[in-house]
Protein backbone atom coordinates (compact mmCIF):
# COMPACT_ATOMS: atom_id res chain seq x y z
CA UNK A 1 0.00 0.00 0.00
CA UNK A 2 1.25 3.47 -0.87
CA UNK A 3 -0.08 6.72 0.53
CA UNK A 4 0.90 10.33 1.02
CA UNK A 5 -0.93 12.75 3.28
CA UNK A 6 0.05 16.12 4.61
CA UNK A 7 -1.41 18.72 6.91
CA UNK A 8 -0.28 22.04 8.27
CA UNK A 9 -0.60 23.21 11.84
CA UNK A 10 -0.12 26.43 13.72
CA UNK A 11 3.21 26.42 15.54
CA UNK A 12 1.92 26.13 19.09
CA UNK A 13 1.88 23.64 21.93
CA UNK A 14 -1.90 23.62 21.54
CA UNK A 15 -1.43 22.06 18.09
CA UNK A 16 0.35 18.97 19.38
CA UNK A 17 -2.93 17.19 20.04
CA UNK A 18 -4.01 17.91 16.45
CA UNK A 19 -0.69 16.53 15.23
CA UNK A 20 -1.35 13.29 17.09
CA UNK A 21 -4.91 13.11 15.81
CA UNK A 22 -3.74 13.59 12.21
CA UNK A 23 -1.02 10.96 12.63
CA UNK A 24 -3.41 8.45 14.19
CA UNK A 25 -5.89 8.96 11.38
CA UNK A 26 -3.22 8.30 8.76
CA UNK A 27 -1.89 5.21 10.55
CA UNK A 28 -5.43 3.84 10.82
CA UNK A 29 -5.15 3.30 7.06
CA UNK A 30 -1.98 1.25 7.40
CA UNK A 31 -1.93 -2.32 8.58
CA UNK A 32 0.45 -2.14 11.52
CA UNK A 33 0.35 -3.43 15.10
CA UNK A 34 -1.23 -0.85 17.41
CA UNK A 35 1.95 -0.74 19.48
CA UNK A 36 3.98 0.31 16.45
CA UNK A 37 1.39 2.93 15.50
CA UNK A 38 1.61 4.36 19.03
CA UNK A 39 5.40 4.55 18.75
CA UNK A 40 5.22 6.31 15.40
CA UNK A 41 2.71 8.82 16.76
CA UNK A 42 5.09 9.49 19.66
CA UNK A 43 8.03 10.06 17.30
CA UNK A 44 5.99 12.47 15.18
CA UNK A 45 4.72 14.32 18.24
CA UNK A 46 8.25 14.62 19.63
CA UNK A 47 9.55 16.04 16.35
CA UNK A 48 6.67 18.53 16.20
CA UNK A 49 7.31 19.44 19.82
CA UNK A 50 10.96 20.10 18.99
CA UNK A 51 9.87 22.61 16.34
CA UNK A 52 7.67 24.45 18.85
CA UNK A 53 10.15 24.20 21.71
CA UNK A 54 13.48 24.77 19.99
CA UNK A 55 12.69 26.22 16.56
CA UNK A 56 10.66 28.97 18.16
CA UNK A 57 12.54 29.27 21.44
CA UNK A 58 11.97 32.71 22.94
CA UNK A 59 8.97 33.37 20.70
CA UNK A 60 5.79 33.77 22.73
CA UNK A 61 3.30 33.49 19.91
CA UNK A 62 3.60 33.18 16.16
CA UNK A 63 1.29 32.93 13.20
CA UNK A 64 3.76 30.60 11.48
CA UNK A 65 2.61 27.20 10.47
CA UNK A 66 4.44 23.90 10.21
CA UNK A 67 3.65 21.08 7.81
CA UNK A 68 3.82 17.36 8.37
CA UNK A 69 3.78 14.93 5.46
CA UNK A 70 3.40 11.20 6.01
CA UNK A 71 4.25 9.02 3.02
CA UNK A 72 4.38 5.28 2.63
CA UNK A 73 5.92 3.78 -0.46
CA UNK A 74 7.05 0.22 -0.99
CA UNK A 75 7.16 -0.48 2.73
CA UNK A 76 9.18 2.59 3.59
CA UNK A 77 7.58 5.18 5.79
CA UNK A 78 8.82 8.73 5.34
CA UNK A 79 7.65 11.55 7.57
CA UNK A 80 8.56 15.10 6.59
CA UNK A 81 8.48 18.12 8.87
CA UNK A 82 8.65 21.60 7.39
CA UNK A 83 9.00 24.72 9.49
CA UNK A 84 10.13 28.34 9.37
CA UNK A 85 11.76 28.44 12.78
CA UNK A 86 15.39 29.01 13.63
CA UNK A 87 17.73 27.12 11.29
CA UNK A 88 18.67 23.79 12.78
CA UNK A 89 22.32 22.85 13.01
CA UNK A 90 22.08 19.05 12.91
CA UNK A 91 25.51 18.63 14.53
CA UNK A 92 24.21 20.46 17.61
CA UNK A 93 21.31 18.08 18.20
CA UNK A 94 22.07 15.77 21.07
CA UNK A 95 19.91 13.92 23.49
CA UNK A 96 21.02 13.74 27.11
CA UNK A 97 22.74 10.67 28.48
CA UNK A 98 20.13 8.38 30.00
CA UNK A 99 22.08 7.93 33.22
CA UNK A 100 22.06 11.70 33.71
CA UNK A 101 18.61 11.75 35.25
CA UNK A 102 17.04 15.16 34.80
CA UNK A 103 13.97 16.62 33.14
CA UNK A 104 14.24 17.25 29.40
CA UNK A 105 16.37 16.00 26.55
CA UNK A 106 14.44 12.80 25.89
CA UNK A 107 12.42 13.72 22.80
CA UNK A 108 15.28 13.27 20.37
CA UNK A 109 16.26 10.04 22.11
CA UNK A 110 12.73 8.68 21.62
CA UNK A 111 12.82 9.61 17.94
CA UNK A 112 16.13 7.79 17.49
CA UNK A 113 14.81 4.76 19.33
CA UNK A 114 11.68 4.53 17.21
CA UNK A 115 12.81 5.57 13.73
CA UNK A 116 15.49 4.12 11.45
CA UNK A 117 16.72 7.47 10.18
CA UNK A 118 16.50 11.20 10.79
CA UNK A 119 18.07 13.69 8.41
CA UNK A 120 17.71 17.37 7.68
CA UNK A 121 17.44 18.16 3.98
CA UNK A 122 18.39 21.39 2.35
CA UNK A 123 15.92 21.17 -0.54
CA UNK A 124 13.09 22.95 1.22
CA UNK A 125 11.05 25.37 -0.83
CA UNK A 126 10.06 28.41 1.21
CA UNK A 127 10.72 26.62 4.47
CA UNK A 128 13.70 26.99 6.79
CA UNK A 129 13.99 23.43 8.04
CA UNK A 130 13.01 20.11 6.50
CA UNK A 131 13.42 17.08 8.73
CA UNK A 132 12.80 13.64 7.31
CA UNK A 133 12.22 10.64 9.55
CA UNK A 134 12.24 7.21 7.93
CA UNK A 135 11.34 3.72 8.96
CA UNK A 136 11.02 0.45 7.13
CA UNK A 137 7.71 -1.14 8.07
CA UNK B 1 -5.78 16.62 30.78
CA UNK B 2 -7.99 16.67 33.83
CA UNK B 3 -7.14 15.73 37.38
CA UNK B 4 -8.55 14.97 40.78
CA UNK B 5 -6.73 15.13 44.12
CA UNK B 6 -7.69 13.16 47.20
CA UNK B 7 -6.08 13.49 50.63
CA UNK B 8 -5.67 10.86 53.31
CA UNK B 9 -3.36 11.73 56.16
CA UNK B 10 -0.03 12.75 54.71
CA UNK B 11 -0.75 11.07 51.38
CA UNK B 12 -2.08 13.07 48.47
CA UNK B 13 -3.25 11.05 45.50
CA UNK B 14 -3.36 12.81 42.16
CA UNK B 15 -5.51 11.09 39.56
CA UNK B 16 -4.45 12.33 36.14
CA UNK B 17 -6.67 11.76 33.14
CA UNK B 18 -6.18 12.14 29.40
CA UNK B 19 -3.06 12.93 27.39
CA UNK B 20 0.00 14.56 28.93
CA UNK B 21 2.09 16.56 26.50
CA UNK B 22 4.01 19.82 26.46
CA UNK B 23 0.75 21.78 26.35
CA UNK B 24 -0.32 20.60 29.80
CA UNK B 25 2.93 19.99 31.66
CA UNK B 26 2.81 23.35 33.45
CA UNK B 27 -0.69 22.53 34.67
CA UNK B 28 0.45 19.10 35.84
CA UNK B 29 3.42 20.61 37.69
CA UNK B 30 1.17 23.23 39.30
CA UNK B 31 -0.89 20.40 40.75
CA UNK B 32 1.88 18.03 41.81
CA UNK B 33 4.87 20.13 42.90
CA UNK B 34 3.16 22.18 45.65
CA UNK B 35 2.06 18.93 47.27
CA UNK B 36 5.64 17.66 47.19
CA UNK B 37 6.93 21.01 48.43
CA UNK B 38 4.53 20.70 51.37
CA UNK B 39 6.20 17.42 52.29
CA UNK B 40 3.28 15.22 51.28
CA UNK B 41 3.80 11.71 50.01
CA UNK B 42 2.31 11.98 46.55
CA UNK B 43 0.73 9.09 44.71
CA UNK B 44 0.33 9.73 41.00
CA UNK B 45 -2.37 7.49 39.61
CA UNK B 46 -1.91 7.17 35.84
CA UNK B 47 -4.48 4.50 35.02
CA UNK B 48 -6.48 6.98 32.94
CA UNK B 49 -3.52 8.58 31.19
CA UNK B 50 -3.69 7.31 27.63
CA UNK B 51 -0.64 9.11 26.26
CA UNK B 52 2.50 10.66 27.67
CA UNK B 53 5.44 12.12 25.78
CA UNK B 54 8.89 13.27 26.88
CA UNK B 55 7.38 16.38 28.49
CA UNK B 56 5.22 14.22 30.71
CA UNK B 57 8.22 12.07 31.57
CA UNK B 58 10.01 15.27 32.60
CA UNK B 59 7.19 16.03 35.04
CA UNK B 60 7.63 12.59 36.61
CA UNK B 61 11.40 13.10 36.92
CA UNK B 62 11.06 16.61 38.35
CA UNK B 63 8.45 15.45 40.86
CA UNK B 64 10.62 12.50 41.89
CA UNK B 65 13.69 14.68 42.34
CA UNK B 66 11.80 17.33 44.27
CA UNK B 67 10.48 14.63 46.58
CA UNK B 68 14.01 13.42 47.29
CA UNK B 69 14.97 16.98 48.21
CA UNK B 70 12.02 17.19 50.59
CA UNK B 71 12.64 13.77 52.14
CA UNK B 72 9.35 12.45 50.90
CA UNK B 73 8.41 10.36 47.89
CA UNK B 74 6.33 10.27 44.75
CA UNK B 75 4.86 6.89 43.90
CA UNK B 76 3.62 6.33 40.37
CA UNK B 77 0.66 3.96 40.48
CA UNK B 78 -1.47 1.96 38.05
CA UNK B 79 0.53 3.02 35.03
CA UNK B 80 -1.30 2.35 31.78
CA UNK B 81 0.42 0.06 29.31
CA UNK B 82 1.14 2.82 26.81
CA UNK B 83 2.69 5.10 29.44
CA UNK B 84 4.73 2.26 30.93
CA UNK B 85 6.23 1.67 27.52
CA UNK B 86 7.43 5.29 27.35
CA UNK B 87 8.81 5.11 30.90
CA UNK B 88 10.71 1.97 29.94
CA UNK B 89 11.96 3.53 26.72
CA UNK B 90 13.47 6.26 28.91
CA UNK B 91 14.91 3.50 31.13
CA UNK B 92 13.28 5.05 34.19
CA UNK B 93 11.44 2.02 35.54
CA UNK B 94 14.19 1.46 38.11
CA UNK B 95 14.47 5.16 39.00
CA UNK B 96 10.84 6.15 39.54
CA UNK B 97 8.83 4.49 42.29
CA UNK B 98 6.39 2.42 40.24
CA UNK B 99 3.62 0.39 41.85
Amino acid sequence: MNLSESKDFQVSTASLKEVRTFSREVFEKINLPQEQKDELVLAIAEAAQNIVKHGYKGVDTTTDRMEIKISLKDGKLEIGFFDKGKPVVPENIQHRQLDDIKPGGLGTFFIKQIMDGAVFKKDQKGWVNHLILTKKI
Amino acid sequence: MTYKVTEEGNISTVFLNGEIDMDVTEKAKEVILPLVEAGKEVHLNLKDVSYMDSSGISVLIESHQKALEKNTKVIVKEVSKSVLKVIMMAKLEQILNLE
